[in-house]
């Protein structure tokens, strides 16, 4: 296994924090960094207090959608409220091409990864924590596992049950309520929303779904202090450190922890990147930058009103030679071959989204193939079930409209 | 809980939007949807442009809330719904299915847009047993059949999804053909089926020989003379003979469904 560039570039380390190009996998390394102070502090607290402290810091989703996670703890019921069992699920089944962020914590910073769960845990009150991690990642899953089992001997779990379940392969079981529907033994299909994990996750309980990125960014947070985090990165909403993930036409490719706020100018100088005829910023399901949009602040808000997503971090560089029709192609048949196939709109419009590209790619255009590629990323995006097909067309229309590929 | 549609405000007491909807007479485009089934939400020719949301929104699955404003007819619903029924169009056979094509006349779809080498379900009709067959060109899944034969009606699980993207397909346990597999015959699913894609062989056999002809046919309800739970039996009989058995849906101990006796076991009727 080649070994990824993983550095803290701009600003304070907070989920690589303590990581210093050695794997703080052992105990022993983790507790030397400060590792655990913050559970044992949590759990001399009040849960409430916990909820509101990660609702202080504006802690975002890091997954994709941005959502804030103190909130998304307080919606979970307490347990007098309501007479189930409460879960954590911590969504590691990172599948989105370009994505390499979840790999590199739980290869990195396993213990950092527990121990928000713990904190998490102990927040939402909350004694079963399942792990779904992405089921090609075997050595990540071995390395957590290790992790999990020196925290759990050292008896740091007091009493929560972690579970590791991994996946089989499937994208679309990085959808929240799909990876639910296969932790279940389900076929990994998305469910229709409402009612919200928050009220029906796993087995029909109380769920609290977070990415692993999310949890991770926890500990730091009691760390700096939840007022301190919240003056980090672009306050107010933007707050805290991102994970990009750097790849393509880029010399020095890998992970890089910055705040968000940092221009992707200055992302790209780090990496070393090649001049650019475009960036795919956010994954499969992001959007395509010309190189003048490249001086794009890394921020929700920015993002917002540029249009792109951040994603789950991902910054793919195509330098001057790239095939951009290649990488549509491609992409189109991701989807294509990923949609679960619930849904009409994602099932037959990523096939007639490939088609169409197809047709322009080898010449053989009808001419309605910008009509139907419009529909398609309108109707997708308006009727799809879930993320997969809602974004599907994402990165395509960007190119189209944003790139001007085919005009 | 008062909700407003296309302008009209009206009270109702729970349900979802397009129960509201047919309470204040808007005729709202279903597949997918059966009155005796779980909603599974998943063809989206129901989708309802709901204010605050991002996305559309399925109306046969969305419970009303108070002060919901939804849009029926918006530019960006009929474009959603046309949609879906060139893509259903342009991939499955609809020919036995009347309710979609005629969706596909009111939103004006043109499923021949995407051209004549687009990609289609088309194969061969599994014809394995004597009670019905199964046209998977025809079908649309829309999970119908699979909630008829599990949870919702028959608890025998027979059949499930197989397959994904635009591989998913009904199959049996291991694809198994229909005598070596889990099902009973109690022909439910083909009770639910709307396109014709799983269809009683008699009505297949007669369709194929070109003698099916529904103007020909009258309906007559009775009773099944089986057992002691009674079932209403409608025969739908052509040139005085039963060419098939259905059950009125709207029977509140049956709700269309019956077993192998009572929808295929007619033909000592016609034992002269």
């Amino acid at each position: 296994m080649t070994e990824t560039t993983v550095r803290v570039a701009e600003g304070p380390a907070l989920v690589l924090a303590g990581y210093e190009g050695e794997p703080l996998t052992s105990l022993a390394a983790y507790r030397a960094v400060g590792g655990y102070e913050q559970l044992e502090k949590a759990r001399a607290q009040d849960p409430q207090a916990v909820i509101q402290e990660i609702i202080e810091s504006n802690l975002r989703g890091r997954g994709g959608a941005f959502f804030p996670t103190g909130r998304k703890a307080s919606f979970i019921p307490t347990p007098d409220k309501i007479a189930k069992p409460i879960y954590i699920t911590v969504n590691a089944d990172e599948s989105e091409p370009g994505t390499f962020k979840d790999r590199e914590i739980m290869l990195k910073v396993p213990h950092r990864l527990i121990e928000g769960c713990l904190v998490a845990a102990h927040a939402i009150q909350s004694k079963h924590v399942y792990i779904y991690i992405r089921g090609e990642y075997a050595e990540e899953y071995r390395v957590l596992q290790a992790a999990l089992d020196e925290a759990r001997d050292a008896g740091l779990l007091a009493g929560v049950e972690i579970v590791m379940h991994r996946g089989a392969g499937a994208y679309i079981c990085g959808e929240e309520t799909a990876l639910l529907e296969s932790l279940e033994g389900k076929r990994g299909q998305p469910r229709s929303k409402p009612p919200f994990p928050a009220i029906s996750g796993v087995y029909a309980a109380p769920t609290l779904i977070n990415n692993v990125e999310s949890i991770t960014t926890i500990p730091p947070v009691l760390a700096v202090g939840p007022a301190e985090f919240a003056q980090i990165g672009a306050p107010p909403d933007s707050t805290g450190t991102r994970l990009f993930c750097l790849s393509g036409n880029v010399a020095r490719p890998g992970l890089y922890e910055v705040e968000l706020g940092t221009s992707l100018r200055v992302l790209l100088e780090l990496a070393d990147a090649a001049p650019a005829k475009a960036v795919l910023l956010g994954g499969a399901a992001g959007s395509f930058l010309r190189p003048d949009q490249l001086d794009l602040t890394l921020s929700f808000e920015a993002a917002r009103e540029a249009g792109v997503t951040l994603g789950s971090g991902v910054v793919i560089v195509f330098g001057e030679q790239a095939d951009l029709v290649a990488a549509l192609l491609r992409i189109a048949e991701f989807f294509r071959d990923e949609s679960c196939g619930q849904c009409v709109p994602c099932r037959v419009g990523t096939v007639r989204q490939e088609e169409a590209l197809h047709r322009l790619a080898s010449g053989k255009a009808s001419g309605d193939e910008r009509a139907i590629l419009a529909d398609l990323t309108q109707v997708m995006r308006d009727a799809s079930i879930c993320g997969l097909g809602q974004t599907a067309a994402n990165a395509v229309a960007s190119a189209v409209e944003n790139l001007g590929v085919f005009a | 809980v008062k909700i407003t549609i296309d302008g009209v405000t009206t009270d109702v007491e729970g349900g979802t939007i397009l129960d509201a909807c047919r309470r204040v007479g808007i005729d709202t485009p279903t597949l997918c949807y059966g009155d005796t089934l779980t909603p599974v939400n998943v063809c989206r020719v129901c989708v309802v442009e709901l204010e605050g949301a991002r996305a559309l929104v399925p109306a046969c699955s969305r419970k009303v809330a108070d002060g919901m404003v939804v849009h029926t007819d918006s530019p960006r619903v009929r474009t959603s719904r046309r949609l879906v029924l060139e893509l259903l169009g342009s991939s499955v056979d609809l020919s036995t299915a009347p309710e979609a094509l005629a969706y596909i006349e009111r939103y004006e779809a043109k499923p021949g847009r995407f051209g004549p080498e687009s990609l289609t379900v088309a194969q061969p009709v599994k014809v394995d047993n004597e009670l019905y067959v199964r046209d998977y060109s025809k079908c649309i899944l829309c999970y119908k059949c699979v909630e008829a034969c599990g949870v919702d009606h028959q608890n025998t699980f027979a059949i499930a999804i197989a397959g994904r993207g635009f591989d998913a397909h009904i199959s049996t346990e291991l694809d198994v053909a229909l005598p070596d597999s889990a099902c009973v015959y109690c022909g439910n699913c083909v009770a639910v089926c709307p396109t014709g894609a799983l269809m009683a062989k008699s009505e297949f056999d007669l369709r194929e020989a070109g003698t099916w002809d529904e103007s020909r046919q009258s309906q007559v309800d009775t009773v099944c003379p089986y057992c002691g739970v009674g079932c209403n039996l409608t025969l739908h009989v052509q040139d005085r003979g039963i060419v098939k058995v259905t059950s009125p849906d709207d029977h509140d101990v049956t709700r269309g469904n019956l077993c192998i006796k009572g929808r295929f076991g007619y033909r000592y009727v016609h034992n002269r």
